[in-house]
């Protein structure tokens, strides 16, 4: 790998980094760390550790990542990580995340990839420059390297204890060609700074309000752009008058598809976007909410085999019993709190948009396209992002702002309004799920031949012990679509594909324990020889106090595992269900999960609560409605996401397992929710709700069916 | 109608010559420039815009400006402003959020909470709270961080 290989950004790293610490050289270490089978391409990361890092004059070290600040705690853990690399302070070391101009190239904040993918290119780089720093500090204390000793960035040679010097005055106004390979890293064991509970960097900001969102941004001159949107997906525009508007104060754009008005104030370009009169020809009546299943069966593309093991034919032999069922799970918005915004000034040829975005470099691509500039003359900035899901990774809003910003001449900020972020989510992809399961006479699973049409294939292939598996999946969330399958947009939804996937298996094997009249828990360990797996479950049923019981036993009490990237996790889960309603009270979640070592505790702990939280939300409520390409849902009165009432009580296992290298989990613990209340549901009731979300009326009606 | 239309703001006088229609939110944000009070629904749905006019928890996204002539109005950025409140102190030390977006209006609800019972039930937390919405689901340590915040009030730092 050769330098101008390196970093589409460096030029404007190098200008931003001053008087820092540099060091080149041409060893492509990072591959070593790289765990890229997951990745649709693997995309270099710089070998330069002045990409990482910067040790400023006054001693305060400076990371940056092209990761974006979610609410996930990379700014947190990313400082953990390098404070302790480098043997600094963690309170001296700042973030700077998300900005194209600063930070080295990054694919995107999704995937929980930033651990194990980032993390270690960062430790690499840090350890790299806490060597460098110690063999020039070698040099001028005339100690030999192996004799120094590093506390908070100050080396001290014990021997000549009053000569101290410290990394800032290494590096002040010198600029260093030097390099170390193979450098290695610090013991887990040894850890100070990560594998700790640390202080969230963010904070101060977010419960003062000075952090800064993409629409709290503003620059002199700002208008507010509004556009004028279609009343459903495939209406189109036949005419709009927008005298009212022009007359109100506002000015309108017209740039090929997009039409816009504009004004200095956002509520007031929110009236005249209201005057516009706009007549659209509606699309052609297609499929509705409740006929989508039937159509997604018929629309989809020729299944793909998803994994298996030995032989279908053989597995319904030694079959004595069989259980089938389909599961189906409806459309799931991402729903951030923030919606998608943006802030786009154009100056000198030079654009800066700041973007609430989970993908800066890929907007930065969008963006210089639409303005027709080249990628250097465009900086994208993802500052504090309010939320993403997996629903932030495209730009579309930042396009508009820039778009805009380029036909008025002025800077133009674009804030979606609640019923935009509906329309234009990439929504959790609807989705079938058949499975068709046998059990030998022993209460073995004999058979297990599953097809998905509609979420993807991750972790359709059962990891249970079974002879005899196939798994076929067709169509999902990763586009390659046929056209017209999935009526709108569908994206990555966090841990995409799994939540469906493992909702399925887990309520099927649910079902094939209570068939075998084997406990749940017992009836999976039966099947089960991953010794993570096995961990997790059997930690998280002694936390809960599990007592074996063929289900349903009538106390409302389930489980369900799951793998999603490595990590490994279970859930328990105590339920209520007041039959004539169907309202359900969850009423303690215990999960455990094993995702490596955590750089931070504590912040695993609070994706790990965040995700049984919101799991609720896909499992008991969450569904989007729609017609003939209209999005019903416009706000959170119909939309329902989980509330303070709703709460469990939530009980958190971390398994500390050194021995594995960090793995993400801003993703894990949120695809057991939807299976481990469905089984609780029928351990508390007796009857088992195939499809998501598990509304009332859904309860209702299966205690119904059951009779 | 657009009149000058005059409060307290944070403790300090304000007034603006705005349409008396617009919503408070946008005034905050845009014509005040105080940005800490967030757009999440424009519809009272989520409490993300929420601030405290005389002494209530409010919807700033559907509070006609004219509505708060002669009120006075705190937002985030006038609490705690000698220093962190000890409910800022208890959502940072608790870590009771994650995105950060709807943490202003969760702050500020629980604020007017605390001032009408300052020693609020478990129970109490959830039922004021409950229409405040965060995806993130930090729902838990933000009750939390409320119980603990009123643990301090007693002690006389509200």
């Amino acid at each position: 790998m050769t330098h101008s290989e390196l970093n589409p950004t460096r030029r404007g790293f190098l200008g931003a980094a001053g008087s820092g610490l540099f060091v080149f050289f041409g060893v492509n270490r990072v591959d070593a760390y790289q765990e890229p089978a997951r990745l649709p391409q693997r995309v270099n990361m710089p070998s330069d550790l002045n990409a990482y890092l910067r040790i400023g004059a006054d001693g305060r070290v400076t990371c940056f990542s092209g990761k974006v600040e979610l609410g996930q705690g990379p700014t947190t853990a990313l400082a953990q990580l390098l404070a302790e690399e480098l043997d600094v302070e963690y309170q001296s070391v700042d973030v700077v995340l998300g900005d194209t101009d600063l930070c080295p190239y990054d694919m995107g904040t999704f995937g929980s990839m930033c651990m194990p993918m980032f993390g270690p290119a960062l430790r690499a780089a840090a350890a790299e420059a806490r060597a460098v720093l110690l063999e020039m500090a070698a040099e001028q204390l005339h100690a030999p390297v192996e004799r120094l000793k590093v506390k908070a960035g100050v080396i001290t040679d014990p021997s000549a204890p009053g000569k101290p010097i410290t990394y800032a005055q290494l590096v002040e106004g010198k600029r260093i060609e030097r390099h170390l390979a193979n450098v290695p890293l610090k013991a887990v064991a040894n850890f100070t700074v990560a594998a700790h509970p640390a202080a969230r960097k963010d904070a101060l900001d977010k419960v003062t309000g000075k952090g800064k969102y993409a629409a709290d941004y503003t620059v002199p001159g700002l208008l507010h752009g509004r556009i004028v949107r279609p009343p459903a997906h495939g209406a189109k525009l036949l005419s709009a008058d927008t005298s009212a508007a022009e007359k109100f104060g506002a000015r309108v754009v017209r740039d090929g598809d997009l039409l816009a008005v504009l004004h200095e104030r956002p509520d007031l370009a929110d009236r005249a976007l209201g005057l516009v009169k706009a007549q659209f020809e509606p699309p052609p009546p297609s499929v509705d909410d409740k006929t989508i299943f039937d159509h997604l069966l018929k629309t989809a593309p020729p299944f793909r085999p998803a994994g298996g093991a030995g032989d279908i034919a053989a597995g319904e032999k030694a079959s004595a019993a069989i259980v089938e069922a389909t599961y189906l799970n409806s459309y799931v918005a991402h729903a951030p709190m923030e919606t998608h915004s943006a802030t786009a000034n154009i100056e000198n040829g030079k654009a800066t948009v700041w973007a609430s975005t989970q993908s800066p470099f890929s907007v930065r691509s969008q963006v210089a396209q639409a303005l027709g500039l080249a990628q250097q003359n465009v900086r994208i900035v993802a500052p504090y992002v309010g939320g993403g899901f997996g629903g932030k990774s495209g730009g579309q809003q930042a396009v508009e702002a820039a778009r805009l910003a380029k036909a008025t001449g002025k800077p133009v900020q674009v804030v979606w309004n609640r019923a935009e972020e509906f329309f234009h989510d990439t929504f959790r992809p609807a989705a079938v799920v058949k499975i068709r399961a046998g059990l030998t006479s022993e209460g073995k699973i004999a058979l297990w031949d599953l097809s998905v049409v509609g979420a993807g294939e991750r972790e359709a292939n059962p990891f249970y012990d079974i002879p005899n598996k196939r798994a076929l999946s067709a169509g999902g969330w990763q586009g390659g679509n046929p056209p017209g399958m999935h009526p709108f947009g569908v994206g990555a939804w966090r841990a995409p594909s799994v939540n469906t996937n493992s909702f399925a298996r887990e309520s099927h094997m649910d079902m094939l324990a209570a068939k075998a009249g084997v406990d749940p828990l017992e009836f999976r360990l039966n099947h089960l020889s991953d010794p993570r797996l096995r961990r997790v479950l059997e930690a998280a049923a002694k936390q809960f106090g599990w007592q074996p019981a063929k289900g349903p036993s009538g106390r409302g009490v389930g489980i369900a595992c799951g793998i999603y990237s490595n990590a490994r996790t279970a859930t328990v889960a105590e339920v209520s269900v007041n039959r004539s309603t169907g309202h359900v009270q969850v009423k303690r979640l215990v999960s455990a999960l094993d995702v490596g070592w955590a750089v931070n505790p504590d912040g695993m702990r609070q994706q790990m609560e965040g995700c049984l939280t919101m799991g609720l939300g896909y499992t008991l409520s969450e569904e989007v409605h729609f017609k003939d390409g209209e999005v019903l849902d416009r706000n959170f009165g119909s939309y329902e996401l989980p509330r303070f009432s709703w709460l469990p009580k939530i009980e958190t296992i971390l398994i500390d397992n050194p021995g594995t290298a960090p793995l993400g989990g801003g993703e894990p613990p949120i695809i057991t929710v939807g299976a481990v209340v469905a089984n609780a549901i029928y351990d508390a009731v007796g009857a088992r709700v195939l499809q998501l979300p598990m509304t009332p009326e859904r309860i209702v009606a299966a205690i119904g069916k059951k009779g | 109608m657009e009149r000058t239309i005059s409060f307290t703001l944070n403790g300090k006088p304000a007034s603006v010559k705005v349409d008396d229609e617009r919503m408070l939110l946008w005034v905050l944000r845009s014509d005040l420039g105080l940005t800490g009070t967030k757009f999440g629904c424009g519809e009272a749905l989520c409490g993300a815009c929420t601030v405290i006019v005389d002494k209530q928890a409010v919807r700033s996204c559907s509070t006609p400006v004219k509505d708060v002539a002669g009120k006075q109005i705190v937002t985030i950025e006038g609490l705690g402003r000698n220093g962190l409140h000890a409910l800022q102190q208890a959502f940072a030390a608790h870590h009771a959020f994650q995105c950060g977006y709807c943490t202003p209006g969760m702050i500020l609800t629980a604020y007017a909470l605390l001032l009408k019972t300052p020693q609020p039930t478990h129970e109490e937390i959830i039922r004021h709270m409950d229409d405040n919405l965060c995806r993130c689901g930090a729902h838990v340590r933000i009750v939390d961080a409320i119980q603990d915040a009123a643990g301090l009030a007693k002690g006389g730092a509200l």
